[in-house]
């Protein structure tokens, strides 16, 4: 009795203080999505450059690519922009570009000032795809399957540490299975 | 004639009002607990984030095609998980944060009895005087 005395509200204590601690280290405008294992929501969006041809869901069955989320209005963008610039170069994964509730003219002198590194590049302009696709935040990465199935979601910029440490190998492995 | 058609159109404009007013009200309900992804401490209904403006358009229209609540929150647990919405659900991975605070409360006034009954306990015994046999007990020694 005199041992629990002191030991069970240490031990209260210090489970809390774990609780707390690892919170410390968390980014609460990191919301997991309920997405990754579903198949990719269906869309047939307008093309950016020929707004005439659209592409869909399907277009993309039997490879792994990714969907890259951007804005000529997204600041954030700039900043991982380059990484996809290169990626485009490295040739190792088709990159499609959905630009979210964007005007045509501005993401076509976006993609012309800073680069296009996209296989294709789709609009969403009412931002419905975007909503399907759960966007809250753009820019946003999601790396789909050879089924159609969404395997990872990048949320905000890119950064050289995530693609080398998680998408490249998530990608390499998806392409050999 | 003309007075019935009237009566008539004004009845239909009264009718539709009134439906939009339940509906408003309704969509309003819906939107106070469910939460935007971008600014997240605030509702759907509050917030001003381009999204949740998207996001209520998204509800009204589903709203006004026939959906109902239940229906309306899965579309958006469906995209956006569970944390779309301010009043988590009770599942397998919440049943911690749902049901913790009514363990520590029991657990709580658990020990505290146990204690109130060890210092009644204790203050009975102290005023309890000695007997004289105890007493004597003790001198004979």
């Amino acid at each position: 009795m005199k041992f629990l005395r002191w030991s069970l509200p240490l031990a209260i204590f210090l489970v809390v203080l774990g609780f707390l601690f690892v919170g410390l280290f968390r980014d609460p405008r990191e919301v997991p999505s309920p997405l990754i294992g579903k198949p990719a929501p269906t869309f047939a969006l307008s093309q950016l450059h020929e707004p005439a041809r659209t592409l869909t869901t399907a277009d993309m069955r039997g490879q792994v690519w990714l969907l890259n989320v951007w804005a000529s209005w997204c600041v954030s963008c700039r900043v991982e922009h380059p990484l996809l610039v290169d990626l485009a170069r490295a040739n190792i994964v088709p990159v499609i570009g959905l630009a979210y509730k964007d005007k045509r003219d501005d993401g076509l002198e976006w993609l012309k000032a800073n680069g296009d590194p996209y296989r294709l590049s789709i609009v969403d302009q009412d931002g419905r795809v975007g909503i399907d696709f759960g966007v809250y935040g753009v820019p946003e990465t999601f790396v789909i399957d050879k089924a159609g199935i969404i395997r990872y979601k990048q949320i905000g910029p890119l950064t050289a540490d995530a693609l080398k440490q998680t998408i490249l190998p998530l990608v390499r492995e998806l392409q050999r299975s | 004639m003309n007075v019935a058609l009237a009566a008539l159109f004004a009845l239909l404009v009264a009718a539709s009002a009134a439906a939009d007013e339940a509906l408003d009200t309704r969509l309003k309900a819906l939107e106070n607990e469910l939460r935007c992804l971008v600014c997240q401490n605030q509702t759907l209904a509050d917030s001003n984030a381009p999204l949740a403006e998207d996001l209520r358009r998204e509800v009204r229209e589903l709203a006004t095609g026939g959906k109902s609540d239940d229906e309306i929150r899965a579309y958006l647990v469906a995209r956006y998980g569970d944390f779309v919405l301010y009043k988590p659900p009770v599942k397998s991975t919440t049943y911690v944060l749902w049901f913790a605070p009514f363990l520590l409360l029991v657990s709580g006034a658990a020990a505290w009895w146990v204690l109130v009954r060890r210092r009644a306990r204790v203050r009975a015994n102290a005023e309890s005087p000695p007997s004289d046999a105890a007493a004597r007990a003790l001198l004979d020694d």
